[in-house]
């Protein structure tokens, strides 16, 4: 590739295995004999995606990643030193330093909303008394469960102790249900046990219709993705689909790490062929013979789940050279994700996955034309992409009996915080805050503010519970659904203390590429610690909104965008900041 | 010699039509049109990664303000660059920048900030960079308490030119510098010395170490200086030389970003193997 | 080439050529900025082969590094010649109209079987053959080289051998393909056009070319010589014979800089009269009878210097010469007044004018175009001239324009002049390090922080060998001397193969090694390849 320098710095045999373990037999240069070396740039830019599951298996191996093992992984992908550095010191969950105890296993605690008023400071307390080596982490996507905590081995499996705890769906037995209907009934280990519950129906289904008449009943349903954006997905996947290029991509977006959301994590684990079903529908229907899941780092049985569900499908003819006797190819591929919220914007995705730092890209152009790998790809959340199976099954007019004329079909609601029983619902659209609310047993005490569409969302107060949950309605009221987050906070709760969280939580997660995030959310972050419990006078006020405006006008991404708002939220409803 | 046929497109800017290339960008357009943009992380010769946003204008159908470096023109296209919008962005990104670099020896940059307004001092204990200066041998410097993240170091050392990535952003949001796998020094690492990371840095940040000699005697006197055009003295390739020169000594050597043969890049013996001309030693 | 001595291409197209054979060539530290046009063609998908028997820096960027035996090039150009033709690869159409001598092109070539081949060069079978075929079906493809082709004592032949394959698949004369020799030094070009070579006029004209020369004769109204004069390394065989008595050196330093050193200065000091014009006060100049302080032409002077893609460029003075230094046309006006000459007040840009009225290929180049375009690419006839991103376009010329077809030139291997022996078992090549240049007269003036020194580079297993590790002192002798040298360790090299620079010969007399023996086409000197013996410093005090 290029005649690359490296420090003394020399792995050991043990950090060798692991990461030859981890890349197979791909080298970037090979010697033929003596005389011959084969390189070359196109052949080192096809290996460059490898550069995180060898920092993974680095990690794993050591406990950190050291400069012997990260010259190794450099010399072995020809990717420079340099650059591997900036890519793992991007990540939470790579460490590249050496303080004292820096590479034992590292226990993170959740210290985001839903968990910080539930215990994550006496937690982290009582583990640091013990010893262990406590990572305050943002949102673990436990929400339900506060407060989270996620075990990272050295040299042992990553553990999440609470997965130990039987699973039980609050709706369980709910005739209603549409994409939550297998969740606590299906065995997410076995292919037969889905086969059993309907599953691979809807890929019969859409073989048979045919790619066009899929699109169409897509395009019709009015499906609109679930992430946050709320994009049309018909139109997306029309796009890749009639894009040019020979290698098209389906990409799962599993980096769940909105604060307050933990429903594609539920999914995932307990419903995984699921996924894998929707993400073969859709390669199947736009011609992309490539698939990806690209899933938070934190996730271990969620990732097991699905290295299963596809290594079964796969021995099933449901995946490989001939999907289902399609005569169409698809592979999928499953790519853990290393500790950053920015990893969940979609072009930041796509850098991660290639080996690069997970900055967002500019848009125009769009991953339609140029996603992954800079070829069009489909990327697309498992909620989305599991809304696919109702609509081929039962077609668009059906789905739409559900739901309103502009938000048809359900919902997935994270319903978090002071409720009687937090966990994972789904609604159709249409259904007030307050539905929500009492769905979930309502709520403990008197609501002082509901979080709703997480950290990126907005505060609502106990005035809205008559607010419908739908894309317009709460478009209209100045809010979002997000990803579906609802996050009910009390009178006892410290709002304060939430929003200088919520504040440090940007300042943390920015990327740090482009200026108006980078620094707007550290200046934010000053601006809402140092008023505290007091007022906010009018020029800070003033200030504030500055801030909100450029980061909404000019920051590359969704992140800097919505970095401001719930604190905007929080300063307009009088949360915080208010003449006392 | 291959020549792409060049298509025109016709945008309006501010109102004017303004006709460029296919595959120009909207900053393009807006020089062809007479309209001043101010630019930071921009540099002819580099790929645009549009990470200052000080150049944002405001294009219409966009939800957000748009990157004018980087996003190329389409036909039709309706661009507005005095807006209250775009002019509020500018003024906050220089205002930001400001509040937490030092940018004493960012005249271009302190220009704009006056043009636009911004009041770095609106802030109250703001986090700056705080970075000491980097002194590793005789022939850079590097103060990253001057350093916009703009990636230009970091693209000229890389794919943009010298293809020999000694350096790379590292960590993440506010901590995020521009460094060495390890923070090494710089001669323990990959870097050559070209100095085309110096040559594009719009702070000084970094800079030749006889600058900052001259800086730190109070002897930098631009105004005094002259510069000169002229062809390396090492190998045959022909690479032009600007010498800057101030009281009759060679202080800085860089090279025009529009000669087909350099596009503003050197090496280390044209950048640097001057000292001989006065006489100097390496002793 | 095929006529005037220069790049067929401009830099700007290996940025588009598909495929790049760099052969002998470490662009990446001797031509950094060539190099980035090379690293833009890789980035737009061309396909690059090294040919160089160490894996250099310049060659981990290739897609293929062929670590062939050194000195064992023209086999290696002949067998991937006889393949393209074996394989019907060749393009005959091109062959039959442009070239001429084919036929004993491929009766040379046909003993170099792919077997043969890999013998000769240590190269596996199946990668000359990748090469061969990858070369040949090309839409585009350059072959460049420096001086790991022409520092051989078969120079000429090593380049003629490449020029062959050119021939044999049309890469020439088109916007993208070439032969691209990379110039060492900044106006070794210019040198050249201006007629510094000893059968040539300026403007590549021969010298026996009774209405070129006249053309002179009548410009300056004196005979001019028809003969051809001596090449550097005919002069010091003058020298030995003693029919130079004397010799004025302007800026070369040859009491440092060529093969066999020890050799060299007891001829120089031999010399009735030695005058030196230099800007340093180099080893040749401390042996001169009289030096001329000069000026440094590229930071002190105005005038023109040429690249290695032709491209003329005015240089120009920045600071003035220090104490008498004085500019070099001044020293040369002045010492033709004392010999009674009165040339007038000296003027750059009247001395280029002169030379445009002599030499046709510099008519369109005016001192205003100059200053106007950056720089011109001759041939440029004419002031409406662009001047000529390539040369040898004629050869896609129905009628030729009325020139020869090109000549196929059979050239056979032999091998470096110096054999191995039990004596001298290993190969010594040298080559130049990025921070640093030739003697180091120039580089040696800033404190470079990658600069190592000269060293002995070796393969780590014949250092374990000889009982040598990293950083250690070693002797090491070749038949004409030896020179205490440390040795590094170096896997860029293959077993038995040995580098070093000749950078500071203050510290090491690198070239007390190297091999004068010298190619009697072009008069270089095998710095390339000389056979040489290492012992551990100890071990040789003993």
């Amino acid at each position: 590739m290029a005649d690359l320098h490296f420090t003394d710095a020399v792995a050991t045999d043990g950090e060798r295995v692991a990461i030859d373990l981890a890349l197979g037999d791909n080298r970037a240069t090979e010697a033929e004999g003596e005389r011959v070396v084969r390189g070359g740039a196109s052949r080192r830019r096809g290996l460059r995606h490898l550069l995180l599951p060898a920092l993974h298996a680095l990690q794993k191996e050591s406990g950190w990643i050291s400069p012997g093992g990260l010259n190794y992984v450099s010399e072995v992908l020809q990717v420079p030193p340099a650059e591997s550095y900036g890519v793992a010191s991007f990540y939470e969950m790579f460490r590249v330093d050496t303080e004292p105890g820096h590479d034992d296993d590292v226990v993170h605690v959740c210290i985001d909303p839903a968990c910080r008023i539930d215990g994550a400071d006496e937690l982290i307390a009582s583990l640091e008394a013990e010893g262990k080596h406590v990572h305050r982490s943002p949102c673990l996507g436990q929400c339900e469960r506060p407060p989270a905590v996620f075990i990272q081995g050295r040299k042992a499996p990553d553990v999440v102790p609470a997965d130990a705890e039987p699973f039980v769906l609050p709706q369980a037995g709910d005739g209603n249900l549409q994409l939550l209907k297998r969740l606590g009934v299906v065995d997410p280990t076995s292919l037969e046990s889905y086969l059993e519950h309907g599953g691979y129906q809807a890929l019969t289904r859409a073989l048979e219709m045919g790619p066009e008449a899929v699109l169409e009943a897509i395009t019709d349903a009015g499906l609109s993705g679930r992430g946050g954006a709320a994009f049309p997905t018909g139109i997306k996947w029309t796009a890749v689909r009639e894009a040019e290029g020979a290698d098209k991509h389906i990409v799962a977006n599993c980096d769940e790490s909105e604060p307050g959301t933990f429903k594609d994590r539920m999914v995932m684990e307990h419903d995984p062929f699921a996924l894998v079903e929707a993400m073969t529908i859709a390669a199947v229907t736009t011609g992309a013979s490539n698939g990806w899941i690209y899933i938070r780092g934190e996730y271990p049985q969620a990732t097991g789940r699905l290295e299963n569900a596809i290594a079964q499908a796969r021995d099933a003819g449901l995946l490989g050279d001939d999907v289902a006797g399609s005569g169409q190819s698809f592979e999928l591929e499953v790519r853990r994700g290393a500790g950053a919220y920015i990893c969940g914007e979609e072009t930041a995705l796509f850098n991660s996955l290639e080996g690069f730092r997970g900055e967002p890209r500019n848009k125009p152009p769009f991953p339609t034309t140029n996603g992954l790998f800079d070829q069009p790809t489909v990327i697309n959340n498992p909620e989305t992409l599991l809304n696919i199976v109702p609509i081929v099954l039962e077609g668009a007019e059906a789905y739409r009996s559900r739901g309103t004329e502009r938000s048809p079909g359900t919902r997935l609601f994270c319903v978090s915080g002071r409720v009687v029983t937090p966990g994972l619902y789904e609604h159709a659209f249409g259904a007030t805050l307050g539905d929500v609310i009492a769905a979930a047993g309502g709520a403990e005490g008197d609501v002082q503010a509901v979080l709703l569409g997480g950290a990126a969302g907005s505060f609502v107060t106990a005035d809205s519970m008559d607010l419908p949950l739908t894309l317009e309605a709460t478009r209209e009221a100045g809010t979002t659904l997000g990803s579906g987050v609802v996050m009910v906070f009390n009178a006892s709760d410290d709002l304060v203390d939430v929003c200088q969280r919520i504040a440090e939580f940007f300042k943390n997660e920015s990327c740090g590429q482009c200026v108006p995030c980078r620094v707007g959310a550290v200046r934010q972050h000053e601006m809402i610690v140092a008023i505290g419990s007091k007022p906010m006078p009018q020029d800070k006020r003033d200030l504030h909104e500055d801030m909100v405006k450029v980061m909404a006008d000019a920051s590359i991404c969704g992140l800097g965008h919505t970095a401001a708002s719930a604190i905007k939220s929080a300063l307009a409803l009088g949360l915080i900041g208010a003449d006392q | 010699m291959t020549t792409t046929t060049e298509t025109a497109v016709t945008i309006s800017v501010n109102g004017s039509d303004v006709s460029v290339a296919a595959g120009d960008t909207i900053l393009d357009a807006c020089t062809a049109a007479g309209v001043d943009t101010p630019t930071i992380c921009y540099g002819p010769t580099l790929t645009p990664v549009n990470a200052c946003r000080v150049c944002v204008v405001e294009l219409e159908g966009s939800r957000t303000l748009v990157p004018s470096c980087s996003r190329p023109v389409e036909e039709g296209m309706v661009v507005q660059t005095e807006t209250e919008r775009v002019n509020h962005s500018r003024k906050m990104v220089l205002e930001f920048l400001g509040s937490g670099v030092d940018l004493s020896q960012a005249e271009e940059i302190t220009g704009w900030m006056q043009q636009y307004g911004a009041q770095p001092e609106r802030y109250d204990n703001p986090e700056r960079m705080n970075e000491e200066v980097k002194i590793q041998d005789d022939l850079y410097v590097r103060d990253y308490d001057k350093c916009v993240l703009c990636y230009k170091c970091v693209e000229a050392c890389g794919d943009d030119a010298q293809h020999t990535y000694a350096i790379s952003v590292s960590g993440r949001g506010f901590g995020a510098r521009i460094a060495t796998e390890f923070d090494v020094s710089l001669p323990d690492s990959a870097c050559v010395y070209c100095g085309n990371c110096v040559a594009v840095c719009p702070t000084n940040a970094l800079q030749f170490k006889t600058e900052f000699d001259l800086r730190k005697m109070e002897n930098w006197r631009p105004e005094d200086q002259s510069v000169t055009t002229t062809v390396c003295s090492y190998c045959g390739v022909g690479c032009n030389l600007e010498l800057h020169t101030q009281d009759e000594r060679i202080v800085k050597v860089t090279s025009p970003d529009d000669h087909s043969v350099t596009w503003g890049n050197l090496c280390i013996k044209g950048r640097f193997g001057w000292q001989y001309v006065h006489g100097d030693s390496d002793g | 080439m095929f006529g005037a001595g220069g790049g067929t291409s401009s830099y700007t197209e290996i940025e588009e050529t598909d495929l790049i054979v760099l052969w002998g060539s470490n662009a990446r530290n001797a031509h950094p900025i060539f190099f980035h046009h090379l690293m833009k063609g890789i980035d737009n998908g061309a396909k690059m082969f090294a040919v160089d028997p160490r894996r250099t820096s310049s060659a981990k960027f290739a897609d293929v590094w062929m670590g062939l035996n050194l000195g064992s090039d023209v086999a290696l150009a002949n067998g991937l010649g006889r393949e393209i033709i074996a394989a019907g690869l060749a393009n005959e159409e091109f062959i039959a109209h442009s070239t001429q001598g084919f036929d004993a092109y491929k009766e040379a070539v046909e003993p170099y079987t792919l077997e043969f081949t890999s013998q000769l060069t240590g190269l596996p079978v199946d990668v000359i053959r990748e090469l061969a075929h990858d070369y040949a079906t090309a839409e585009k493809a350059q072959i460049l080289w420096t001086l790991g082709i022409t520092e051989h004592h078969n120079a000429v032949d090593n380049v003629l051998a490449l020029c062959s394959l050119a021939l044999l698949t049309g890469h020439i004369g088109k916007w993208g393909s070439g032969l691209v020799p990379l110039r060492g030094q900044n106006n070794v070009q210019g040198g050249g056009d201006m007629g510094a070579l000893p059968n040539k006029l300026p403007g590549f004209q021969n010298i026996d070319d009774d209405a070129a020369r006249g053309k002179f004769e009548e410009t300056y109204g004196i005979d001019l010589n028809p003969k051809p004069g001596l090449h550097l390394t005919l002069m010091f065989e003058a020298m030995e014979r003693g029919e130079i008595k004397a010799a004025y050196v302007l800026g070369e330093n040859p009491a440092d800089s060529e093969a066999d050193i020890q050799h060299a200065r007891k001829l120089l000091e031999g010399l009735d009269l030695l005058v030196v014009q230099d800007i340093f006060l180099t080893r040749t100049a401390e042996m001169a009878d009289v030096v001329f302080p000069a000026s440094v032409a590229w930071a002190e002077s105005d005038g023109t210097v040429t690249s290695s893609e032709r491209r003329v460029q005015r240089s120009r003075a920045a600071v003035p010469p220090p104490g008498e230094a004085r500019h070099d046309i001044d020293i040369l006006f002045a010492l033709a007044e004392r010999m009674g000459h009165d040339w007038g007040q000296p003027d750059p840009q009247q001395l280029w004018d002169e030379l445009r009225t002599l030499s046709p290929m510099h008519q369109g180049m005016s001192w205003d175009r100059l200053e106007e375009t950056g720089g011109l690419q001759w041939p440029c006839p004419s002031l409406d001239h662009p001047g000529s991103p390539f040369l040898h376009g004629w050869l896609w010329a129905d009628d030729l324009e009325g020139r020869a077809p090109a000549p196929f030139v059979p050239v056979t291997h032999q091998g470096p002049q110096e054999e191995l022996t039990d004596e001298f078992p290993l190969r010594l090549t040298t080559g130049r390090a990025l921070d640093s240049y030739n003697t180091g007269v120039q580089s040696g003036g800033f404190s470079s922080p990658i600069r190592y020194g000269d060293a002995l580079d070796m393969h780590r297993i014949d250092a374990e060998r000889l009982g040598l590790a990293d950083g250690d002192m070693a002797v090491v002798s070749s038949p004409r001397g030896s020179v205490e040298m440390r040795i590094r360790i170096d896997d860029s090299l293959v077993e038995g193969l040995t580098f070093t620079t000749f950078h500071f010969p203050d510290l090491v007399d690198a070239n007390v090694l190297t091999n004068d023996a010298w190619d009697k086409k072009s008069g270089t000197a095998e710095f390339k390849a000389a056979s040489i013996r290492v012992e551990p410093l100890a071990a040789a005090r003993r």
